[in-house]
């Protein structure tokens, strides 16, 4: 099953809306709720870093019988050290981000604990892509 | 303790969830980080400052689905929307996340950590 969201630069009355989707598909599919939670939880992480850091995208979702696919493609500043942005704690969220409750540097490092694959590409002045795995 | 007796013991209004007053709340997780209540394991009950749209969604994902927001913020009418669509409870207190927290450890609701 392939499914395609659009998310909006700044659009955070909507952040969140690609992710409560694939919950309400994945509840519906069946698929045991521990997963679930870890799939909604590392997407809406991605959304919310379209929005906030880049200049929104597309997610694309695939399910199969035995694992999901998402990815999250953006327009954007991009991320100049991948490893660096990866680490709890840092962030360079605007203050409309914090005031959204986000911003602690926390979304890579909640990403990563909760799929079975993770893969970031960057490029500086282009975008970003993540592309996440979960194993059912 | 109920949420009909959170209620009482916070001097706190309903803004939904009418339906499910009787239900029990053992443990409770104060945040206004959401990111942070991204990384909980259990199902606690949420006492939170922040009062806006992606604390509803916040919570959807989490799938935490009782809600107490402190200091009277002003609960909008699309967050009720969203919560109702999740059968969610949404409590409002006047009092400080301190107070709140207080009372609610006081009278028997458990930390996660
Ligand atoms: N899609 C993206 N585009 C550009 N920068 C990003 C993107 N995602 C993450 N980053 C960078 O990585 C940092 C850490 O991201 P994250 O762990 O999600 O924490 P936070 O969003 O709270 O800052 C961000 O502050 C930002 O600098
Ligand atoms: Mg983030």
């Amino acid at each position: 099953m392939h499914q395609e969201y659009t998310v909006i630069e700044g659009d955070f009355v909507n952040a969140g809306k690609a992710s409560s989707s694939v919950k309400k598909t994945l509840k519906q599919l069946n698929v045991d709720p521990g997963k679930v939670k870890r799939v909604v939880v590392a997407l809406y992480e991605a959304e919310v870093n379209a929005i906030a850091h880049a200049y929104g995208g597309k997610v694309l979702v695939d399910i199969d019988s035995d694992k999901i696919r998402m990815v999250v493609a953006d327009k954007g500043p991009g991320i100049p050290d991948i490893a660096l942005a990866m680490q709890e704690g840092y962030s360079t969220a605007r203050p409309e981000v914090r005031d959204m409750g986000f911003g602690a540097g926390m979304g890579l490092p909640n990403m990563q604990k909760n799929v079975d694959k993770l893969n970031v590409t960057s490029e500086v002045g282009v975008g970003t892509t993540v592309e996440m795995e979960v194993n059912f | 303790m109920t949420i009909r007796e959170i209620i009482k013991l916070l001097d706190a209004t309903v803004c939904t969830g009418e339906g499910r007053l009787d239900e029990e709340v053992e443990t409770a997780f104060a945040s206004d980080l959401m990111s942070d209540v991204l990384t909980l394991k259990d199902t606690p009950m949420l006492v939170t400052g922040l009062c806006n749209i992606q604390t509803i969604r916040t919570c959807d994902m989490a799938s935490l689905d009782i809600i107490l927001v402190v200091r009277n913020k002003k609960v909008t009418e699309d967050m009720i929307e969203l919560a109702e669509d999740d059968d969610m409870v949404i409590l409002s207190c006047a009092y400080s996340m301190f107070k709140a927290c207080g009372l609610l450890y006081q009278n028997g609701i458990k930390p996660l950590y």
